[in-house]
């Protein structure tokens, strides 16, 4: 929504945007549809397949998705295919991105968009708790559902923070997107983090059951908080993730979405060992609807 | 002064325009790569451009995409393409300059990288996702070893922008024709000669014009106006369209020689 009175405030005609799991594709081809704005979505073609109610949503609301079927044809060749539209048409084209990714401002401007998670969490948990949280958690792809609910919190030391990133099928197998665990300083998008690469400097193809945490880099902020340890970084598998899936639909009657349920699956590692009364913030990005499809092939089951 | 300022004082000279052909180095294979520049440099071409395939090539169009995913495949990187160029430095001493992305370079370290570069005899630099502001520490290894760095300017370039870049670019300034990715495109905008003399007065060095360039035709009227003409994607499409014929390189030296007749008249 900011995103977008920034681009109308510029006079922009047209919209593009990229998309992992299809959110960020369809709260931009919404805000897109409000203000009357030609949208176009950059989806990698694996994601297209896999997300396939959002691609249906992001149509439902006039936007165009383009199949992108360059690279391992997931997030990371969708910005790629949205930098190269935005060069061509920065004239009249605004490029939405969806995560604190990506050249200077981006990863400050989505980070102050998505800052109002954090504020509201703030003034939710002293509400209901009476105090501030001991833990807060996150999944991590790019990191701006993360970076939105952490930067409100960031300045009171006392609370822990923690990433979990997409651990795949095992860091050992190499596929996965555990950018922390397994990756080195690199430039990528037009930013220098934690990237997945080779001993060349090619970007390596990344694996995760979820597609919005399918990707080789990392938000620049949350290197900066990895390196200044203000922030931990740990990593749940597949496997992890769709028990918390599980989880979290059975004992919440909330089906998170398949990114969220890697911030369930640490959840579920990191609660017994503590004492009781510990207050922990586990942040929900997604709704599991879009997933559903995709859990249940996981899980071995028809539908 | 540096091979490719050299280069371009004695066309100069001459009243002759330069012109730069680009191939990603490794497509079809490094050997090939080899061949082709000996080839092209005999065609007419006055200095020539090696592209380091990356795997995310943002500024790149398909054609250039698609070679770049061919030469990693075969197994193509930054310290074979050195290697490639010590090789050739035997046989000729025509400037290249590498483009590349930053990644490489940096996972290379970047002081190793200019000393191992300057030593096997690369002349020039374009790292077209590294922007000035951020290219102080190339810039000044550069400078210290003797690599030109070469910056570009976008048809969207502020004037701020031209100053700055004109001031920090080295052997020659690198215009990009149009706002885009690299490809051969049928027409290019009508106000690349106004903005190419809008640079030559904030800039007293050699303005090179690239992206979309893609036939003598074009190339001719670009060098009416320019000091040099860069042709890529049509080169490289060439070599797509022939790789494993016989006459891949003599297809690509006669279409060297022709734009090279085209804007040395």
């Amino acid at each position: 929504m900011g995103q977008i009175l920034l681009a109308k405030r510029m006079g922009k005609k047209r919209i593009i945007a990229e998309t992992g799991a299809g959110q960020h594709g369809v709260a931009t081809a919404t805000v897109a549809a409000m203000f009357g704005l030609a949208c176009e979505v950059y989806m990698g073609s694996v994601d297209m397949e896999r997300q396939a109610i959002n691609v249906f949503r992001m149509k439902l609301l006039g936007a165009k998705v383009a199949a992108v079927d360059t690279g391992s044809r997931t997030l990371k060749d969708a910005i790629s295919e949205a930098m190269r539209d935005w060069t061509t048409n920065v004239k009249d084209t605004h490029y939405i991105l969806g995560s604190v990714l990506g050249p200077h401002p981006y990863p400050m401007i989505v980070r102050d968009f998505q800052s109002i998670i954090g504020m509201e969490a703030r003034m939710q948990i002293r509400r209901a708790e009476g105090r501030m949280p001991d833990y807060l958690l996150a999944c991590i792809g790019g990191g701006s559902n993360a970076m939105g609910l952490f930067n409100a919190f960031i300045n009171d030391k006392k609370i822990k923070m923690i990433g979990v990133e997409a651990g795949g099928l095992g860091i050992e197998t190499g596929r996965h997107a555990a950018r922390f665990a397994e990756g080195s300083i690199g430039i990528l998008h037009g930013t220098k983090t934690y990237l997945l690469q080779d001993d060349d400097g090619q970007i390596k193809v990344t694996h995760s059951i979820s597609a919005g945490l399918d990707y080789s880099a990392v938000g620049p902020e949350h290197a900066f908080y990895h390196d200044k340890k203000r922030i931990e970084y740990v990593y749940a598998t597949d496997k992890e993730a769709l028990e918390g899936f599980k989880l979290l639909s059975r004992e919440e009657g909330i089906i998170p979405a398949l990114e969220s349920a890697h911030a369930i699956a640490h959840l579920i590692k990191l609660a017994p060992k503590l004492p009781k009364g510990r207050i922990i913030i586990v942040n929900l990005s997604g709704r599991g609807d879009k997933d559903v499809h995709q859990a249940a092939k996981a899980m071995g089951e028809k539908i | 002064m540096s091979r490719i300022e050299k280069v371009f004082k004695k066309l100069k000279d001459n009243n002759q325009k330069a012109l730069i052909p680009f191939i990603t180095a490794g497509d079809p294979d490094l050997d090939k790569t080899g061949e082709l520049v000996m080839a092209m440099e005999k065609a007419g071409a006055d200095i020539i451009e090696l592209g380091v395939p990356f795997s995310d090539p943002i500024a790149d169009g398909p054609i250039i995409q698609r070679a770049s995913y061919r030469a990693l495949k075969g197994g193509v990187s930054l310290r074979k393409i050195l290697g490639l160029v010590k090789d050739l430095r035997r046989e000729t001493s025509v400037p290249i300059v590498l483009m590349t992305y930053y990644n490489p370079v940096f996972k290379y370290g970047l002081s190793e990288f200019v000393k191992d570069a300057v030593g096997e005899g690369v002349d020039g630099i374009i790292v077209p996702d590294l922007p000035p502001e951020e290219g102080r520490g190339i810039i000044e290894e550069g400078m210290k070893a003797g690599l030109d760095t070469i910056f570009l300017i976008a048809p969207t370039s502020t004037r701020e922008r031209i100053k700055m870049i004109s001031a920090l670019s080295r052997g020659f300034i690198y215009y990009v024709s149009l706002t885009g990715v690299t490809g051969a495109r049928e027409s290019l905008p009508t106000e690349v000669e106004e903005s190419v003399k809008r640079i030559k007065k904030a800039a007293d060095k050699p303005i090179a014009v690239g992206f979309g360039i893609s036939t003598a035709e074009q190339a001719k009227r670009i060098s009416s106006f320019a000091d040099g003409v860069i042709i890529g994607s049509a080169i490289v499409g060439l070599i797509e369209r022939n790789t494993g014929n016989p006459d891949l390189v003599r297809i690509v030296s006669e279409f060297v020689r022709e734009v090279k007749g085209g804007i040395s008249l």
